[in-house]
């Protein structure tokens, strides 16, 4: 049993506080273990600083959209206030002259407002357009990176962050961030763009009341604050529960053969609604703070305007101002408050992208611990000659564990080695390390005498592959599966290499290669499945196989047939193969009895079955239960 | 014991369509109601205060202008503090209106999201497995999440002013028309064609968002698979092939996008335009009116501001459409799913089971799978051979029978047709006599427990995971199944008992603790049939014995059928079923079969290959 009670976004940094074994009476079904996704103040800063690290790292290479958005924004609002001028100009100037008989003022000042018209609608395409594309580039990018991050992070971070949540990064996170793109850019550039120009206007204009205004900043900004605190803190827990609605969700729809076998539906939906219910009151809560806020910001605007009317009145009155200049600040003051609200929505769209990028920022902020070498050695022709020297291992979430206690092991090239013993003793270990999903904390692993971690890993998954116990196939044809193996393989060598594991069942599939296999390999049985990614080895042709026996499964003739296909295969390449099952041992050229990360027993199987001991125990036991 | 007609029932689930379903976008959100409904005074009363908010807008600058045109132009300002007064109370209503707009549909619209995804859940945890095993998980998941909150979204925001700017637009205009039935008949000769030509891009518009949306339930497939299948991909070194068809994939939803983004910008275009045409038509139209003398000065100046005011309630219909569209192939995503009706149901008049004996028969079962739904004409249903063609067995109350068949013999199917994971093609599955399909499904499966090859194991306590349908399963009885499966002992030693976490978000436990458990699962309660399917496949030979000696206590005194795969196994069982081309073909113990039958001691003659 290998403990994974880690903190579970332990990869954010230490400031993530490790949840109490306390857990809340109506989440009791999900037993004790980590959720520490609260967030203290000082990482809430780090996140967030993390996230726009993030945003200003996207946007930097898109400078020049952003400019022309802008741009078009300006000319844009600049065409609007031409409009209602030429309105004024048709009337006020038009009509008479026309009732004179000279109708041209009138014909231009209407062709204008035609004309601003068209500036206007063709302005509004053209910023949508900009913005709307500069919005799916970053999503791009954004959707790559953490995907192609995320593929290259350690074995361990998968385990230990779990897919579910990952899911839910690259899906509702980024939706959510879609949604920022979709809509913000329009309310933030614009309503920036007004908040610049019109005070530099009401300045203009009369800077008595354009003090006033200013003053009415003051409460703007401690309502902002507090709004942004409020729901970026309601938001982070909407993007922690959809987390777990997701989770929820994926798993009963992976497991639904037994949620239907044991009439799980009822207890499963009392789940979701409990999940359900936490989500939404989160978004509820962001919701209404929103409301709160945009209700805050249109009254300060409205007392705003009174308190310019009642000192533009006495200052008008007194003689300081005109009425022309009071009119037209009032109504510039009006245009001030209206982009507000729409600065409101963006904000509300941002502070919910903002939780979903602070988690992406995490995933991408985690280091990639098993990465590749800058400078990897070549490696032409793998001989397949593998070597632990002083190998000391201990997984990192539990580094005072050690798993393996300075081992060192030479397998030539071409040797197949059995690996045998119980639970733990650090057969799986050593294959993992072999096949590179962890580094050795001390010591080397090499293949062909170079250190693994100087290999590219194109080079080295070439040279090596494992095969795990669960066999996983993706949707898609049977063809596509085993070409998994080595993509760009010929139909005839996918035949070929269906073949040479004696999957002859494939031939009795209605469409044969081509049959769909149907979600997750729905379609064939487990054993079936293991054949399929048993012929992904033959087709990866390489020289060193990791297996983590996969033949479970299969009856007794298809298992003898694997093994008898597996010799031919093996035969001229390097095996390492961890025998649940003893008769696999029978294949090998060595077998080595593992107990607590050391070789308790090292020889040929028969060797091992003269000498006696453990292996010859066991074989024991195993013989008598085939009869 | 009436049995339902054992004709081939073809009824199964549809495959996710392969083109999209045209519809009209009113059609598609109408059906929403059901879930808008119990909330309607709710959102009613925001669209309300929304058109009493944009009232209230609009008489604040007017009684400014009163302000401005009377004490401040006449020099008076006695009566100046209560009409500041009246401006501060009407911006005090307006903020309150503001609030009330979106305070009022804050729950409601999420409470609606939350209540569509938990019928969405439960309908799909009632769907055969059939279905599942056709639609890719990443467009359940999609339409779960992604297609819901954009229903949301529509429903807090769009939806209201959709409805609220609709009717400024149409009242404004009518009060144009009033005004001048002359400028009222050039505005609509002039909206007719703009307004056409928003229908069509819309429409257009939501059978693009339809697509974006199907693609990214694929891409959310592939994200399902990449972290799943994450042991495999990194074993093969596939990383760099599933990013860059996952890149691709997010290429081709970007691409989808992008022509979305087209359509706004010309959809906003045209709305831009038709209230700036207007505006100009007024103009011209008018003043050629006022030289004419069919117009006064004051009422085109009327008309140019009620055309001025309805600028952006029109104009923000571009934006509002788009919602629109979104939320309506959401809404059909949705309601695809739903429509499916569940293939495997109760009877229309159950059979009540009284104490089930056990006796589990087959009689001249069949079952083939279909191999494409009707939705995919394209291929046609596939004339595919049966996986089983005519079985026959009985198991005696009590008695544990071992099905002994090659890989891929169809052991597994013929056990999921106990439970009706599956339903039979033809011929029938009789418990006690009576057609499982006569039975109420939570009966049959209370005296049926069947446990899988691969024990899938839920990221929840131990508790929870043994106790999987019987929540209230006291710990007294959960204690009882783990020791009946051998399991007491580890569960014992985990750091928090019985309430410690395990599956994927918890502690990761071995093989052979994963299998205990499965069949912990399956005896509580003591259901009085259990079919295991392969209960030792993911063991190693140090813990073998362990689970081995588990099963045994675990088969005393129940009907069992079991698939086995090993001499061990079969020799748990009191006799052994051979199924071999799609019907058993011999019954009898392990030594008779093993004597008498060749095909059986091919299969199960512990003689392997030695060097």
């Amino acid at each position: 049993m290998s403990a994974e009670t880690e903190p579970a976004e332990s990869t954010i940094g230490t400031e993530t506080e490790p949840a109490e074994s306390t857990i809340e009476t109506d989440l009791e079904w999900r037993g004790v273990g980590d959720d520490s996704e609260e967030v203290t103040r000082a990482a809430g800063l780090k996140l967030a600083r993390s996230a726009r690290t993030l945003v200003a790292g996207l946007l930097r290479p898109r400078m020049k959209p952003v400019v022309l958005a802008l741009v078009i924004l300006v000319l844009e609002n600049a065409v609007m206030l031409t409009g209602p001028l030429l309105v004024a100009l048709a009337i006020d100037t038009g009509v008479p002259a026309a009732l004179d008989g000279r109708p041209a003022p009138l014909a231009w000042a209407v062709a204008g407002y035609a004309a601003s018209g068209l500036a206007a609608a063709g302005l509004r395409a053209a910023f949508l357009l900009v913005s709307g594309r500069l919005g799916q580039d970053v999503l791009l990018v954004l959707r790559d990176r953490v995907f192609r991050h995320a593929q290259r992070l350690a074995l361990e971070w998968h385990e230990s962050y779990t897919s579910g949540r990952l899911i839910s990064r690259l899906t509702s996170d980024l939706e959510s961030i879609d949604d920022l793109l979709d809509q913000g850019l329009d309310g933030l550039l614009g309503a920036l763009l007004t908040l610049g120009g019109i005070t530099t206007v009401l300045l203009l204009i009369d800077p008595v009341l354009a003090a006033v205004v200013l003053a009415g900043f003051v409460p703007l900004v401690v309502v902002t604050r507090w709004f942004q605190q409020r729901s970026r803190a309601s938001y982070r827990i909407t993007r922690t529960w959809v987390a777990r609605v997701i989770v929820h969700f994926v798993e009963s729809m992976n497991g639904i053969r037994a949620v239907q076998a044991y009439r799980r539906e009822a207890r499963n939906e009392s789940i979701m609604d409990q999940l359900g219910n936490r989500y939404r009151d989160a978004n509820a809560d962001a919701l209404l703070t929103l409301s709160w806020f945009v209700a805050c910001v249109r009254a300060v605007g409205n007392l705003t305007l009174a308190l310019v009317l009642l000192l533009g009145a006495l200052r008008v009155t007194g003689g300081a101002l005109e009425i022309g200049a009071l009119v037209a600040f009032l109504l510039y003051l009006r245009r001030f408050y209206d982009p507000l609200d729409q600065l409101a929505q963006f904000l509300n769209a941002y502070q919910s992208a903002a939780a979903a990028l602070e988690k992406l920022a995490s995933v991408l902020d985690t280091p990639v611990t098993v990465a590749e070498p800058t400078d990897p050695a070549p490696l032409d022709r793998p001989r397949g000659e593998l070597r632990f020297e002083a190998v000391t291992f201990a997984y990192p979430r539990a580094p005072e564990r050690i798993v393996l206690p300075e081992f060192s092991l030479e397998v030539p090239a071409g040797q197949t080695i059995a690996l045998v013993g119980e639970t733990g003793a650090g057969k799986t270990t050593l294959a993992k390390l072999a096949a590179r999903f962890h580094d050795p904390v001390s010591g080397h692993v090499r293949l062909d005498g170079v250190d693994l971690r100087d290999l590219a890993d194109a080079d080295l998954r070439r040279a090596l592959v494992m095969v795990t116990q669960e066999p996983f196939l993706f949707s898609g044809s049977l063809a596509d599966n085993v070409a998994l193996g080595r993509p760009g393989a010929t139909r005839a060598e996918i035949a070929a290499a269906v073949d040479a594991v004696g999957a002859g069942f494939v031939h009795e599939l209605p469409e044969g290669l081509d049959t769909d296999v149907r979600k997750r390999g729905g379609r064939l049985s487990a054993g079936q499945r293991q054949l399929v990614s048993l012929a992904r080895i033959v087709l990866a042709d390489p020289a060193v196989v990791l297996l983590d026996e996969a033949t479970s499964s299969l009856d007794i003739p298809s298992e003898r047939a694997v093994q008898a296909a597996l010799e031919t295969v093996l035969a001229d390449r390097t095996a390492l193969i961890i025998a649940h099952r003893l008769s696999t041992v029978a294949i090998a050229d060595r077998v080595l009895v593992l107990a607590e990360g050391r070789v308790i027993q090292d020889g040929t199987p028969a060797e091992l079955l003269r000498t006696g001991g453990d292996f010859a125990d066991l074989h024991a036991a195993w013989e008598s239960s085939l009869r | 014991m009436p049995a339902p007609s054992s004709q081939a029932q073809s009824s199964e689930p549809p495959d996710p369509p392969a083109v999209t379903p045209a519809g009209s976008t009113l059609g598609a959100l109408r059906r929403l109601r059901p879930y808008t409904r119990p909330h309607r005074r709710a959102l009613l009363g925001s669209g309300a205060a929304a058109l009493a908010g944009t009232l209230a807008a609009l008489v604040v600058p007017l009684v400014t202008r009163r302000i401005v045109d009377g004490p401040i132009t006449r020099g008076d300002l006695s009566p100046l503090p209560w009409l500041i007064a009246g401006v501060v109370a009407l911006g005090l209503v307006e903020a309150a209106l503001l609030f009330l707009r979106r305070r009022l549909v804050a729950r409601p619209t999420t409470a609606i999201e939350a209540r569509m995804r938990a019928d969405l859940y439960a309908h799909l945890q009632r769907l055969p497995i059939s279905f599942h095993d056709r639609w890719p998980s990443g467009q359940l998941l999609s339409r779960a999440i992604q297609d819901l909150s954009t229903i949301r979204r529509f429903l807090a925001f769009a939806g209201v002013f959709l409805v609220v700017n609709t009717i400024t637009a149409i009242v404004g205009i009518a009060v144009l028309g009033a005004l001048s039935w002359f400028l009222g008949v050039a505005i609509l000769v002039l909206a007719v064609p703009l307004v056409t030509l928003t229908l069509r891009i819309e429409k257009r518009f939501t059978a693009v968002a339809r697509r974006a949306q199907d693609q990214a339930g694929d891409l959310a497939t592939v994200v399902e698979e990449s972290a799943l299948g994450i042991r495999v991909l990194r074993s093969l070194g596939r990383g760099r092939e599933i990013s860059a068809r996952f890149l691709a994939d997010s290429r081709g939803l970007r691409g989808t996008q992008l022509r979305m983004v087209r359509l706004r910008a010309a959809l906003w275009c045209v709305l831009v335009l038709l209230p700036e045409l207007a505006i100009a038509v007024i103009l011209g139209l008018g003043t050629y009116g006022v030289a004419t003398g069919v117009l006064t000065v004051g009422t085109l100046v009327a008309a140019v501001t009620i055309m001025t005011y309805l600028y952006w309630p029109i104009a923000s219909l571009g934006w509002l459409l788009t919602e629109a569209g979104n939320a309506a192939a959401a809404s059909r995503r949705y309601w695809e799913v739903m429509d499916v009706s569940p293939a495997i149901v109760d009877a229309p008049s159950p059979v009540a089971l009284p104490a089930v004996r056990g006796r589990l028969e087959f009689r001249n079962v069949v079952f083939r799978y279909a191999e494409a739904g009707p939705a995919d004409p394209a291929i046609g249903t596939e004339a595919a051979g049966p996986v089983l063609d005519g079985v026959d067995l009985v198991v005696e109350p009590g008695e544990t029978m071992a099905l002994v068949g090659a890989t891929g013999s169809g052991k597994s199917v013929l056990t999921s047709l106990v439970a009706r994971l599956a339903d039979v093609t033809s011929g029938a599955v009789l418990l006690d006599g009576v057609d499982v399909r006569s039975l109420r499904l939570a009966d049959l499966r209370r005296a049926v427990a069947t446990a899988f090859e691969d024990p899938v194991l839920i990221s929840a306590s131990v508790r929870e995971n043994v106790a999987l349908g019987v929540p209230d399963a006291s710990d007294d009885e959960v204690w009882e199944a783990l020791r009946i499966a051998g399991a007491a002992g580890f569960v014992e030693r985990l750091p928090w008992g019985l309430r410690t976490r395990i599956g994927e978000q918890g502690l990761s436990l071995s093989g052979g603790q994963r299998q205990r458990l499965a069949l912990a699962r399956a005896v509580i309660g003591r259901p009085p049939v259990l079919v295991l399917d392969d209960p030792l496949s993911a063991l190693d030979v140090h813990t073998e014995a362990e689970v081995e000696a588990a099963l045994r206590s675990v088969l005393g005194g129940v009907t069992a059928l079991v698939v086995a795969h090993r001499p061990s196994t079969v020799q748990l069982a009191d006799r052994v079923a051979l199924l071999d081309g799609g019907r058993i073909t011999a019954v009898g113990t392990h030594r008779e079969l093993l004597v008498e039958n060749e095909t059986y001691r091919n299969l199960l003659s512990g003689e392997l290959v030695r060097s």
